[in-house]
This record gives C-alpha cells, sequence and structure tokens, in this order.
C-alpha cells in the first residue's frame, strides 16, 4: 500500500486532478444548459415532452458507444470526452428542474404577479428558491453519474482516473485497478457529501 | 372618481363571454363587494383592474388615468393583491412578505423595516412574528399578513379575491373587522370578491351582484335587501336572510294600514259613534282640516259623555304617541311595545297623518325576525312565542283599523 502510493502518488493525484477537471466541466455545462431548458419547458404548453423523451433517449445510448462517437468530430483528448459527458448530465437536470418548477404553486407564481414583480424578478425571487432543492437533487445525482462514468473517459485519450483503471485491466494487475476505482468511489462520495450540503442551504428553512 | 370602469368586456379565444357591459364607479374609500355564483365573472372583472388579465373592450381608469395605457408592472405595484390561498411566499420570512412591494419600488432598508413593524401592529399581531416563516403561523395568521401585506407600499386600492374563503366562521370575522377597519378608518379603497351574502351584506358600501358575465344590480346592503332586482337576486339572498333584515330595512309606512280612522275636532260624538261603528274601531285619530294629528277619542272616554251633540274637540286626548313614517321599525318597534298601546298613528315630517301601526303588525315583525321564517299558519315551536304571538293576534284583532 505505502509502496504502492510512493510509487504512483504523485501520477494518482495528477490523475485525480484531470478526472475533477473532466467531471466538473461536463456537469457545469449541463447545468449551464439543462437548467434554463427545464425552465423554458415549464412555460411552453408543448414540447416539453418531446424534449425530455430525447434527453431520455440520449441517456440510453451506451456510453462506450457515444465516446467513441465523438472521436470524428472532436478527436481524442478531453474535448470529446467532456460533450460526451455532459450529453449524460442533461437528463437528470432537465427533468428535475421541469419538475422543480411545475411543483411552484401556482399561488405564489399569481402573487408574485399581482405584486408587481416582472416576470425575471419572479424567477429569481420566488420560482427558482422555491424549485431549488428538487433542481439541486438532479445536480447531485448527475454529479454522481458524471464522476463515475469519466473513468471511461480514459478509453478515448481524456486522461483521469481511468488510466489507472485500464492499465491494471491489460497488465492483469489489481492494485492499478483498485488504485484507480477506490479514489473514483471517495470522489463521488465526497462530491455528493457537498452537493448535499449545499442542497440543504438552498433549501427554505421552511420546506425542510 | 377614483376608479371607473365602463362597458367592460371580456371575452376568451373560444367565444366565452366572461364579463358583458360591466360599469361601475367608485369613489375613495368605498367597500364594494362583487358577488355572484361561480363563473358570473367577478373574479374575472376584478383581475382586470390589476391588468392580471386584459379586458377586450371597455376601458379602466384609476384617477382618470387609462390603465392600458400604463405598465402594468408599475401598476400592480400601486395596488393591493390578495388571494384566497394566502400567497404568501413560503421561503420568505414575515418581514420579507411584508417588505416585497417596499423592496420592488426601491425603498431604503431602515424605511422597509419601520414599514413592516407598523404592518404587523396593524394586523394586530406580536413583532417578534416579523421573523418567523408563513409555515409557522395559523391559516387566521397568514391571511392578516396577507391583508397588510396589500397595503405595505401605501396602495390605495386593494383587490381581494375570496380572502377569507378558506378559513372557519370565528377568523373569518375577526379578518373582517381588520379590513372594515381599514376601509373605515384608513380610507382605503376595498374591491371584494366574495360568494359569502352574509359578508358582502357586513362589509360593503356597495354589492355588485353578477350573473353570467352581467351586473343585475349594483345597490347598498339596505337598498339591496328592500328592493331586490329580480328573483336570482332574492334567491342569493335567501328568503330567511330578507326576513331577518326586515327591522333593520323596513320603514314604518311599509308596515302601516294606510287610511286610518281619522275624525275632525268640530264633529260631534255622535258623528264619532258613527264613524266607529262603521269601521269596527274603538280608536279614531282626530286631524285638523289639513291632516295634521292632534290627538285620539277612545270608546272609554265617549261613553261617560251623554250629550250626543258635544264637539269632539271637548274629548279628545290631546297626548299622542306617534311614529315617523321613515323610521326603521328596528329602531321604533321596542319604543312603540313599551308604551303599551294598542296602535300607533304614522306621521311624516310635517306631523301629517299618512297611517297607523297595529300591535298586530308589529308583532309579526318581532316574530318573523327572531323565528326567521315568515309568520304563517304553521304550529309557532316555543310556548313563550306561542303565547306572545296568541295574544298579540287576539288583541290586535280588537283595534285593527
Amino acid at each position: 500500500m505505502i509502496h504502492f502510493l510512493q510509487v504512483y502518488g504523485m501520477q494518482m493525484i495528477d490523475k485525480t486532478g484531470q478526472h475533477l477537471y473532466i467531471s466538473a466541466a461536463a456537469l457545469l455545462l449541463g447545468i449551464i444548459v439543462a437548467v434554463p431548458l427545464g425552465i423554458l419547458l415549464t412555460r411552453m404548453k408543448h414540447g416539453a415532452n418531446a424534449v425530455i423523451t430525447l434527453a431520455g433517449v440520449l441517456q440510453t445510448i451506451p456510453a462506450m458507444a457515444l465516446l467513441a462517437m465523438m472521436i470524428p468530430i472532436f478527436g481524442i483528448g478531453s474535448t470529446p470526452a467532456i460533450v460526451a459527458l455532459f450529453i449524460y448530465s442533461l437528463l437528470p437536470i432537465l427533468r428535475n428542474t421541469y419538475l422543480g418548477m411545475e411543483g411552484v404553486s401556482p399561488t405564489v407564481r399569481d402573487a408574485a404577479k399581482g405584486m408587481g414583480m416582472t416576470w425575471w424578478q419572479s424567477m429569481i425571487r420566488a420560482e427558482i428558491p422555491l424549485a431549488a432543492p428538487v433542481i439541486m437533487s438532479g445536480i447531485r445525482l448527475s454529479a454522481t453519474y458524471v464522476i463515475a462514468w469519466a473513468t471511461l473517459a480514459s478509453y478515448i485519450g481524456a486522461g483521469g482516473l481511468g488510466d489507472f483503471i485500464f492499465n491494471g485491466l491489460n497488465l492483469y494487475r489489481s492494485d492499478l485497478i483498485l488504485g484507480g476505482s477506490i479514489p473514483v468511489i471517495l470522489l463521488a462520495l465526497i462530491v455528493d457529501y457537498l452537493l448535499g450540503k449545499l442542497e440543504n442551504t438552498v433549501t427554505p428553512r421552511q420546506l425542510r | 372618481m377614483l376608479l371607473s370602469m365602463e362597458h367592460l368586456r371580456k371575452e376568451y379565444p373560444n367565444g366565452k363571454i366572461a364579463v358583458d357591459d360591466f360599469n361601475l364607479q367608485v369613489d375613495r374609500g368605498e367597500f364594494i363587494s362583487f358577488i355572484g355564483t361561480s363563473g358570473s365573472g367577478k373574479t374575472t372583472t376584478m383581475r382586470m383592474i390589476n391588468r392580471m388579465l386584459n379586458q377586450t373592450s371597455g376601458t379602466i381608469k384609476i384617477d382618470g388615468e387609462d390603465i392600458s395605457q400604463m405598465d402594468p408592472v408599475k401598476l400592480r405595484r400601486s395596488i393591493g393583491y390578495v388571494i384566497q390561498n394566502i400567497g404568501l411566499m413560503p421561503h420568505m420570512t414575515i418581514q420579507e412578505n411584508i417588505e416585497i412591494v417596499p423592496k420592488l419600488l426601491g425603498w431604503s432598508k431602515e424605511k422597509r423595516a419601520e414599514q413592516a413593524k407598523k404592518m404587523i401592529n396593524l394586523a394586530q399581531l406580536p413583532e417578534e412574528m416579523l421573523q418567523r416563516y408563513p409555515g409557522e403561523l395559523s391559516g387566521g395568521q397568514q391571511q392578516r399578513i396577507g391583508v397588510v401585506r396589500a397595503l405595505a407600499a401605501d396602495q390605495e386600492i386593494i383587490l381581494m379575491d375570496e380572502p377569507f374563503g378558506a378559513l372557519d366562521p370565528i377568523t373569518r370575522e375577526s379578518l373582517q373587522d381588520l379590513v372594515k377597519h381599514l376601509q373605515e378608518d384608513l380610507g382605503k379603497t376595498f374591491i371584494f370578491v366574495t360568494h359569502d351574502m352574509d359578508e358582502a351584506l357586513h362589509l360593503s358600501t356597495r354589492v355588485v351582484i353578477m350573473s353570467h358575465g352581467k351586473q343585475v344590480q349594483v345597490d347598498t346592503p339596505e337598498n339591496i335587501l328592500r328592493h331586490p332586482a329580480n328573483e336570482f337576486v332574492t334567491n342569493l339572498i335567501g328568503e330567511e336572510r330578507l326576513i331577518r333584515a326586515q327591522p333593520n330595512i323596513l320603514s314604518v309606512s311599509q308596515i302601516m294600514l294606510k287610511n286610518p280612522a281619522a275624525i275632525t275636532p268640530d264633529k260631534t260624538l255622535d258623528d264619532a259613534i258613527d264613524l266607529m261603528h262603521e269601521r269596527r274601531v274603538d280608536t279614531l285619530l282626530v286631524t285638523d282640516a289639513d291632516d295634521v294629528l292632534q290627538g285620539y277619542v277612545d270608546l272609554d272616554d265617549i261613553n261617560r259623555i251623554t250629550d250626543a251633540t258635544t264637539p269632539v274637540s271637548r274629548f279628545t286626548n290631546k297626548e299622542v304617541f306617534y311614529v315617523q313614517a321613515n323610521a326603521l321599525i328596528g329602531d321604533t318597534v321596542d319604543r312603540i311595545l313599551k308604551q303599551g298601546v294598542k296602535n300607533v298613528p304614522v306621521v311624516d315630517a310635517k306631523k301629517h297623518l299618512v297611517g297607523i301601526v297595529t300591535r298586530t303588525a308589529l308583532v309579526d315583525i318581532v316574530y318573523d325576525a327572531l323565528r326567521g321564517a315568515p309568520a304563517t299558519d304553521e304550529e309557532p315551536a316555543s310556548p313563550i312565542n306561542a303565547d306572545i304571538h296568541a295574544a298579540a293576534t287576539h288583541e290586535g284583532g280588537e283595534s285593527s283599523q
């Protein structure tokens, strides 16, 4: 164990960094796209189902296949990996944002508008804060997925902790496989815990 | 004129006409209730005032300014808005809730905090409550906050859409007192949508009765009770309520008998007895040539006189108890009954005799008001009432004119 860390320690920190970078970038893109899209869907009478179904279909493409499909478009490296993981992150965030916003009581919306809030003020001050807990749990779910699947990104040369696992598989070395898997699991748990904390913070006191 | 609505019409794209030719002029400090069955267009009309809905045609003016030319967001900030499901923001403290509109208007933090304190005092709730969340308050307390929140930016007009519909009767009553206070003491103008007739009659200066998008009757509660415009209004008010309200809305002239037996002072005892016999009464009212009430003569008094040519003026009782024709029954019935007289002459402002109220008529009114049903042939439930009623009928029968 100590020997393993002495040999691979620096490399592990490096790979963890890469892994985090890929996951965070994909998740951030996912949030930037899916949250506004989800809000937009609640304002459209038609099309909401179609869009959510489409995101669901994208989710069903096998991870390996999706990664491979990215190579002709983006080449190899971290870019195609980020794009592929971004696509995976969309569905949970999109669906939860949609459900969260739909769940805001019409009374609140009516009161906000009736008191003279603009559309934007109603969003920022009333509807998004009330939907935040549901949106956050979608983001949490996506984050766990993305961190787990980022392991596969090593396959198309994006680096990350997947490198250890694939090397271990090729060389029949279980220490390398464990050396990759355990940090991924820890990473997923820690991120989930931290986002859970955040979810609590954004949940209004009365709704907890 | 604070608020003026002219020829308002709201037609939905599917052709349904929600409001048709609605006209109303509202003065400052009025309390207007819109009442009607569901689908009568009362809420739709109210929501057009702060442009939550836009009318298909017609104009709404506030202080002479056409609201369709105003920025709807600014307009809504200047009008208080209270809805049935309270509409407090569950994620904001009471203070933040009260401060919503002042904050939108850009008031300073100190001014907002001061206003929040003022408002919670107005709601008669403790200041500590400002830091609580709506979910920690009872329904009645929440709606108290909802009501004062609508005034937090000194709004002049307050719109209320069935604000107390979901509350229990006792809480509802205390909130009605609160809004009545706001209207009477602070001079706020209320547009109040309700389906509770008692609430509308109790609170309003004027009631607008609506059905199928049209105004059926617009009048003060008293006039609506006195003269329901048609059967729809009568049904909406309910027969029981109409009867109960009688002592407070009926005037003496409405229950009096017209054409009472009267005699002039220059006639003789003979004439008086003839008239009594002819009209089958034991009392005659004495009026001068101009019909001004002078007094009365009673059969008992006549019995003691033997000379048939004695003029009436000689045995006229000058101390006569009379009531004004336009007085409300509710105000006079007690006095009449306490006097212990059998019947009371009714006079106009110049003391001209216009009619007479018999005890029978009065007791009928009292009986109806107490029992909440018209006095018909049905058996009275309580023996006490039965006695009063029977005695009155008996006595009244003897003396009725």
